[in-house]
């Protein structure tokens, strides 16, 4: 019994394992900047390999908390993901006062992201929320002699009260009507009354306001623009890919009952997301705004797979989340890289940045064709696959409109790779010189980029591990 | 059944060469790229016809009907049980001639290039570059899959993409690529979704499978794309009209041709090789390719059929009013490509019926060679007089011999004129037009003779009409630029000879042909009407008239004779068919179709604008659409959409 608590809660624990060990670092005597990034970004190393061994299928707490291997990956992307931001952070980190501080709020929040996916009742995929989310406010606010950043921070904490608020009452009524609280149980219960309805409306809007779909996106934006680079990343890649995880399994197993009513829901949901994505996508000239809607438009594309609800379905948006994880960190890591070093962060500024860092432009290059889904990029395969299984439902107007807006992403994606290697600029970023770190964790997301889409079995092993309606 | 494998080679070494080149040529191999790269095409060429002999002559044909062989098969991504992605190499007579035509082609290409872009600083990145595009370019010729198709259709436009736009410091040449590139993403998504409707009802991929679900009726899987609909049409149409779409889209065809004209940019020897024999081919090859589906549905091969013979026409009388002489053969190749798709268009299946397939792919074959020779020699033209336009040119002819007497022979090809490679091909399109739509054959005839006049409106322009004030200081290029002009011009003549029915065929099996001496009378006496009157309008009164009898012998005597002929004919075409046909036709190309895609990204932009409101910064408000969306989606899934 006890060694099926350690098994089963082993990802939990390491994290937990590495707060206590930051704060005793924290406590202890001064050390240099560089040497606790060292051993953090270790710490992280071996949570991440850890993750890989000894999986299994269990409940815990009388049905609070249950994994299985599915569960098991989707906490290892998650924990690779967090790796690379914390690598491509290093130069910015370097020179921050409160680097442990940093740490202790992004952990926290992956420990809250974890309890949330491997929830089994709704007040456990509360806490595991709420967990997720109050730190991550906290270090929207880590730039901390910028006004902007802390803007963003009010901002977060304050739409995110606005979600939690109605997301809370969604799952009262919940409670109200049907008496339970266990996912297992709830599906039991679940009848399309408008009351049911009402609450179920409820608790996709707080999905949505999380992942940002449109018209529950408003906050990302000015969030993401203000808040550091490594925070925008995360919040982008990290606390999106954690919440469309559970997205997908809740929709698929505990919501069976109501499936035409959310299909109908992502139908409308997916096309707004899409649409408006890209339409503001369009005429960024920020470009960590550009890539926030960017990545708006890129869930929309997630949700036509959700909408798929087959195996197919679940596997090709897990399959894409991890997609998604390489090309969007590769183009923050650039973005990252350059805003820490010159603190430049507009698509003007990047005019002629081919002449003077061809590796980055590169880089930047390979990741802004994978988003766009060009192929031979994994975005490509990714895009592909939701497309194929949106599809099977016969939808083909939402199947057309996406792909429609495929071609208009590309065009705004092109812009950046236009003014890298065409535009000409009398004061292009100068030549940067890249720590070791950094450009470890931009080679490991353009080998994932390409790597991913090519190699089978990757999509194999997630297909094998999903379940469908 | 025999071995195949090595075919694998063929587009293996382009690739190796673009990585070679991509990663180290600018530090190791700054001079001798272009070198490398020819000598690995010139063994992937020599594959090719090692290939295409053993499939001809060897083994390919089993009872008399050639076989599709898929030399090589490897499952790649399954992405549900039933339906996976395969990376395989398809050969039959089809994906064999494709080959050969791409390769040597390119082989002329790049030995043409190693005189044209001598000294260009950016040499490694350029064959590098055409490595590339040719890896893509048979790739997708060997696909044996529909996905495997679309990978490498999406990478032929990447890397036309990136030749188009070489010359990435000239502004004109960058925003031309990036039009290829969108139109052609435009009509990719067409594609995209015409595969994903015929991969859905048909559960495969596989194109071989595909087609043999797809074409026997009685089987579920036919019954379900047919009887299905959308919007009152059946699946079965809407899956081969979206993949139509994207075909048109990379062949130029109308209203998705606006980017070729734009595109000739890029560097010349580039056009040579995508835009005459290669990537503009490729929407005839994808028709071809799946052409037993299109053959179940006569709307769709209406379609194609009109669509091809409307852009022909279209493409020829515009081509009558440029100037820029790549621009007049960027018109031409739609032209001729029209031409391919509308004899696809009236094609059928099997046996006889077949003929406008095997007259379609004829053309293409003839094409490739006489249109890159007409592209390498514009090259060598605007290499010795560095300008595009016709005016600049006149009286080169005896400048620029070799380039000359090429150019004559290739505008003889074009031009239908027996016993060159184009009479044999158009000959086929036209008888088979005829048997099956006379409307399509009158404007088949009509356009035949307004190509014979603008083809030899440009070779006069340039070779003849005024005294020349060039200089003879660097002579007429390279012997790598003159070799591949004689090579090309070579085949212009020989390859109409070669029977292709008995190769490539709709069905496999050999089809008798007759070549019918009355059925050729008409258009090649309405060709030589139409090169004399491009002769009695270009050909300047300066020039020596014993010269151009000689040409011509006694018909241009008789021509010249009536001149008042010539002035009706002058009167007619000057101030009537070019000001108010000619004109307003490219005005409406230019302004309305071009226009209406410009359109399209205006209104995007002008809403991205509109919904600017939106994002006000204002928390309160991003507060009040969060309710708001919440109360909308309330209403709607509550009480609306049940």
């Amino acid at each position: 019994m006890l060694t099926d608590f350690f098994i089963l809660l082993k990802q939990e624990l390491v994290i937990t394992v590495i707060i206590f060990l930051l704060l005793f670092i924290k406590l202890g005597k001064d050390r240099s900047n560089e040497t606790i990034l060292n051993w953090i970004n270790l710490f992280l190393f071996i949570n991440l390999v850890a993750g890989f061994f000894g999986s299994q299928e269990g409940i815990l707490f009388s049905e609070m908390f249950h994994t299985n291997k599915l569960v098991v990956l989707e906490k290892n992307i998650l924990n690779l993901a967090m790796l690379l931001i914390s690598m491509q952070s290093y130069s910015w980190l370097k020179m921050h006062k409160h680097v442990i501080e940093f740490y202790l709020l992004l952990l926290s929040t992956l420990l809250g992201m974890f309890f949330m996916i491997s929830s089994g009742n709704l007040l456990m995929f509360y806490l595991g929320l709420e967990l997720s989310t109050i730190p991550l406010a906290a270090a929207a606010n880590f730039d901390l002699d910028k006004r902007r950043s802390s803007e963003a921070a009010m901002k977060m904490i304050i739409s995110s009260a606005f979600s939690s608020a109605l997301l809370l009452f969604g799952i009262s009524i919940v409670y109200g009507v049907s008496g339970t609280l266990v996912f297992s149980e709830l599906s039991l219960h679940l009848v399309a009354d408008p009351l049911h309805l009402f609450a179920f409306i409820l608790l996709i809007s707080g999905f949505a306001f999380k992942i940002s779909a449109v018209p529950f996106h408003l906050w990302t934006a000015d969030v993401y623009e203000g808040a550091p680079v490594a925070v925008t990343s995360y919040l982008s890649v990290v606390s999106k890919a954690a919440v469309l995880f559970v997205f997908v399994s809740v929709l698929y197993t505990v919501f069976k009952p109501l499936a035409t009513v959310w299909y109908n829901i992502l139908f409308v949901l997916s096309l707004a997301t899409i649409i408006i994505g890209n339409l503001f996508a369009l005429r960024q000239n920020n470009f960590k705004r550009f890539l926030a809607f960017s990545s708006i438009a890129q869930v929309g594309f997630i949700l036509i797979g959700i909408s798929g609800s087959s195996q197919a379905g679940m596997a090709s948006v897990i399959y894409f989340i991890l997609i998604y994880v390489f090309s969007n960190l590769a183009a923050f890591g650039v973005v990252s890289l350059v805003s820490a070093i010159t603190g430049k962060e507009n698509i003007d500024d990047y005019k002629a940045f081919y002449s003077t860092n061809p590796l980055l432009s590169w880089i930047l290059t390979i990741a802004l064709f994978s988003l766009a889904g060009v192929p031979p990029t994994a975005g490509f395969f990714g895009k592909f696959f939701l497309l194929m299984a949106g599809a099977a439902k016969g939808n083909y107007w939402l199947i057309g409109i996406a792909a429609l807006n495929m071609v208009v992403s590309f065009y705004y994606y092109l812009r950046v790779v236009k003014a890298m290697f065409m535009d000409s600029n009398e004061e292009p970023i100068s030549k940067l010189s890249i720590p070791i770190l950094p450009k470890l964790a931009l080679y490991i997301c353009v080998i994932g980029i390409i790597v991913t889409g090519l190699l089978s079995w990757v999509y194999d092993h997630i297909f094998s591990l999903s379940s469908g309606i | 059944m025999s071995n195949y494998s090595y075919i694998v080679w063929i587009p293996l070494l382009p690739l190796a060469i673009f990585l070679v080149l991509g990663i180290f040529g600018k530090k190791y191999f700054k001079n001798t790229s272009g070198i490398i790269g020819t000598l690995a095409l010139l063994a992937s060429t020599v594959i090719s016809f090692i290939a295409a002999h053993q499939y001809f002559f060897v083994d390919g044909k089993v009872n008399g009907v050639y076989q599709k062989i898929i030399a090589f098969k490897y499952t790649w991504l399954a992405f549900s049980p039933n339906v996976s992605i395969d990376m395989g190499i398809i050969i039959d007579p089809i994906s064999i001639m494709m080959l050969v035509v791409v390769t040597f082609v390119s082989l002329m290409v790049h030995v043409f290039s190693l005189g044209y872009m001598k000294g260009e600083v950016r040499f490694a990145t350029y064959y590098a570059f055409l490595s590339l595009f040719t890896f893509s370019m048979l790739g997708l010729v060997l696909s044996s899959n529909l996905f495997q198709v679309y990978m490498f259709w999406e990478l032929v436009g990447v890397s036309s993409f990136l030749l188009i736009g070489y010359y990435f410091d000239k502004p004109s040449a960058v925003a031309a690529s990036k039009k290829a590139f969108i139109v052609t993403r435009f009509a990719d998504l067409g594609f995209l979704i015409g595969i994903l409707i015929l991969a859905f009802y048909s559960g495969t991929l596989d194109i071989n499978t595909l087609i043999e679900r797809l074409t026997a009726v009685q089987s579920t899987h036919f019954t379900s794309i047919a009887t299905a609909g959308f919007l009152g049409v059946s699946m079965l149409t809407w899956g081969l009209t979206l993949i139509f779409i994207g075909g048109a889209g990379k062949s130029a065809m109308f209203p998705l041709h606006i980017w070729l004209p734009d595109a000739m940019e890029g560097p010349t020897p580039v056009s040579a090789l995508i835009h005459a024999a290669t990537m503009v081919v490729a929407g005839v090859y994808l028709v071809a390719r799946l052409f037993p589906v299109f053959s179940m549905d006569a709307s769709v091969l209406t379609i194609v059929t009109y669509v091809g013979a409307f852009s022909a026409l279209l493409a020829a009388v515009i081509a009558c009013t440029q100037t820029d002489i790549k621009r007049v053969l960027a018109y031409s190749t739609m032209s001729q490509i029209g031409y391919m798709m509308f004899a696809l268009g009236v094609s059928k299946q099997v046996g006889e019926n077949g003929l406008g397939f095997m007259a379609s792919m004829f053309h293409l074959f003839t094409h490739a060679f006489f249109k890159s020779l007409l592209f390498l020699g514009a090259g060598a033209v605007i290499h010795f007089v560095h300008s595009n336009e016709m005016k600049d040119m006149g009286g080169l002819r005896k400048l620029m011999p070799i380039t000359h007497i090429a150019f004559l022979i290739a505008c003889l090809a074009i031009a239908g004129i027996p016993p060159f490679a184009g009479f044999f091909s158009k000959e086929e399109i036209l008888m088979a037009a005829f048997h099956s739509n006379k409307i399509i054959y009158g404007v088949a005839l009509f356009t035949a003779a307004l190509t014979a006049f603008y083809m030899f409106r440009l070779y006069f322009s340039i070779f003849w009409s005024k005294e020349s004030h060039h200089h003879n200081s660097h002579g007429e290029g390279t012997v790598s630029m003159k070799l591949p002009l004689i090579i090309l011009a070579c085949c212009a003549v020989g390859v109409g000879f070669i029977p292709f029915s008995h190769f490539v065929t709709a069905d496999g099996s050999a089809l008798e042909t007759h070549t019918d001496m009355l059925f050729s009378i008409a258009p090649v006496t309405l060709t030589i009407l139409a090169i004399l009157l491009a002769a009695a309008m270009y050909k300047n009164e300066n020039d020596k008239p014993a010269k151009a009898a000689a040409a011509f012998g006694a018909l241009y005597k008789a021509a010249s004779r009536k001149f008042y002929m010539d002035e009706l004919y002058l009167f007619i075409t000057k101030k009537i068919i070019f000001p108010l046909i000619g004109r307003p036709v490219a005005w409406v190309d230019k302004n309305i179709v071009d226009g209406l895609m410009n359109l399209l990204a205006t209104i995007t932009a002008k809403m991205s604008v509109l919904i600017k409101g939106l994002q006000s910064g204002k928390v309160q408000s991003y507060a009040l659409y969060f309710f708001g969306g919440i109360a909308a989606l309330a209403v709607l899934f509550i009480y609306l959409w049940k």
